[in-house]
């Protein structure tokens, strides 16, 4: 990084701390989404983006994180900073099954991809016939209006916001210190070629299990996050592949591989696709929003298949051009 | 670093019912240069794949200074201390020369910084170094031929394996790189086992040549030796039935 991205960042963050004084209610919480898809995509990019294995079925951590967590807290009074590490534990022994399974025996590309999406989906089923969980009528955590608890994640729209930001800001600074490690070396290695990472002394299956545990605990997190600022939680739409294809696309247009290109993509999908609502609720034409997110893929793959970010680092002079 | 010495005894390797290799003995003594040679589906790379831990043989046994390492996973048997080659080159494509070097120094160097210096200096001795900040994807075959010696180099081996490095170089190109190995062996002592077509090269590096044909050995001896060898004429240049 020079200098110009480092005054870049620190107005950035400046902005985003300020935020809350700055916004409105409803921009806050779209602010909120924005920095909810710039986390969960910052850590799907771990496994895509670094280590080169596509997973389809990250709704799986999300989900069984918020439900671990808001279960806890709902049946048994346990908080969420205590309930955080059950959930983070749940979702990584799922990410170590799928992924022991998937590396183990070699399944790669689209076919470990089907496997991801295949354990989300008898996750769901499970959940929808599970009582404890409340079963597909779903899990819900009591409203408290007017309450500031942190140590209970019980609160209103700013604390939620500090929060995302917090976790957005660490996984940001994990995912930049991971880069320039030795295992974040070796992931780059696995996703150029498994083979002749091999050859120079990269363990690839562990290696691979790292990144997807690392991967599933850091979704957790906002599966907790989620079910706590939502206050419910059901089958259908916390392991729903929608969910899960919903949390690769900012990292893929804003720059797989990138560490700014969830935060990019998420900006500039969950900005847009508000306005889309917004228009659609105008024009009383309903879908706009998946239209607009259909169409800014089908571009992006199409003239900038690296991402948004890349192409911005280099027009502004945050990045040094490759030769 | 130094050279190991690597023995090969009865290897063989059947895929499916199809014998690909069959009872392959040879010895390459620490600090030697050997070269493996045959026609075009031999079995050298098969008998490569098993030296570096790509297949386990189906018979027989690799060692290198005395200890089994066949059989064992390819990043355990580069931890023993096996750098190799791939004859289709296989760089890190969309990481940097300098970064693809990197990868393999930090094998035995932990600390990033101390990785990247140790590879600036490796690809100095390639001649690479002007390239280092390139996408690896934008090199001519040359250079990523180069390349591949020098991710191998940078795990520092004790036995370094050369699957065809001089195909496709220029002349000129095959002196630089025969050239540069042979200083490395004086140098480092290190063991170098290649498998070449290019005579020019075996001729120039290898003490010792083994001459495998439909994945068994036949013949061993000095370049000249082979050169002259009736069975190795007879597998190259096919033979005259008596009228």
């Amino acid at each position: 990084m020079n200098v110009r991205a480092v005054a870049g960042l620190s107005i950035l963050l400046a902005l985003l701390l300020a935020a809350p004084l700055l916004l409105g209610g409803y921009w806050l919480s779209v602010l909120i989404l924005v920095l909810y898809f710039a986390y969960v995509g910052q850590a799907w990019n771990i496994m895509m983006g670094f280590a080169g294995q596509l997973s389809l079925g990250h709704a799986l951590y999300a989900g069984l994180g918020g439900y671990v967590a808001a279960g806890l807290y709902t049946h048994y009074g346990i908080g969420p900073w205590m309930g955080v590490f059950a959930a983070v534990g749940a979702a990584v022994a799922a990410g170590a099954i799928v992924g022991y399974l998937g590396f183990r025996f070699s399944l790669a590309g689209v076919y470990f991809a089907l496997l991801t999406i295949a354990f989300g989906e008898f996750t769901r089923i499970g959940f929808d016939n599970w009582d404890w969980a409340g079963g597909s009528g779903g899990m819900f955590l009591k409203v408290e209006r007017g309450v500031s608890d942190l140590a209970n994640l019980r609160g209103g729209t700013v604390m939620f916001y500090y929060v995302i930001l917090a976790m957005a800001a660490g996984a940001f600074l994990l995912c930049r210190y991971l880069l320039e490690s030795r295992l974040g070396r070796y992931w780059l290695a696995i996703r150029e070629d498994a083979e002749a990472a091999q050859a120079v002394g990269v363990p690839v299956l562990w290696c691979k299990m790292l990144a997807v545990t690392l991967s599933a605990a850091l979704t957790a997190l906002a599966g907790v996050w989620n079910a706590f600022y939502y206050n419910n939680l059901f089958p259908e739409t916390a392991f729903a592949v929608g969910r899960s294809i919903e949390m690769t696309l900012s990292p893929i247009i804003g720059g797989l591989g990138t560490l700014f290109g969830p935060f990019v993509g998420a900006v500039v999908l969950t900005g847009l696709g508000e306005l889309f609502t917004d228009l659609s609720d105008q024009f009383h034409v309903s879908g706009l929003k998946q239209i607009f997110y259909g169409l800014a893929l089908l571009i992006i793959v199409m003239y900038r298949p690296a991402g948004i970010w890349p192409w911005i680092a280099t027009r502004l002079g945050f990045e040094e051009k490759r030769k | 670093m130094s050279g190991a010495r690597l023995e090969l005894a009865g290897l063989g390797k059947t895929f499916r019912g199809l014998r690909a290799v069959h009872d392959v003995s040879f010895a390459v003594p620490a600090g030697a240069i050997h070269a493996l040679i045959g026609p075009n589906g031999a079995g050298k790379t098969t008998i490569f794949n098993m030296v570096a831990g790509v297949y386990a043989p189906t018979a027989g046994s690799v060692s290198l200074d005395g200890r089994v390492i066949s059989g064992l996973r390819p990043d355990r048997v580069c931890a023993a201390g096996v750098g190799r080659t791939f004859q289709i080159v296989k760089p890190f494509k969309g990481l940097s020369v300098l970064e693809n070097v990197t990868v393999g120094a930090l094998h035995r160097r932990s600390a990033p910084a101390d990785a990247r210096k140790h590879a600036e200096t490796i690809l100095e001795r390639l001649g690479l170094h002007d390239r280092r900040h390139q996408l690896a994807e934008n090199l001519t075959l040359p250079d990523r031929k180069r390349l591949e010696v020098a991710r191998a180099l940078a795990t520092e081996p004790k036995l370094l394996l050369l699957d065809e490095v001089m195909a496709g170089l220029r002349p000129t190109e095959v002196d630089v790189m025969v050239a540069f190995l042979r200083t490395l062996n004086a140098e480092t002592g290190l063991t170098i086992l290649l498998i070449e077509h290019v005579m020019r090269a075996v001729m120039a590096l290898a003490a010792q040549v083994t001459v495998v044909s439909y994945g068994e050995k036949i013949a061993e001896g000095t370049p000249a030796e082979i050169a002259r060898n009736q069975a190795v004429l007879d597998v190259y240049l096919g033979h005259e039935e008596p009228a």
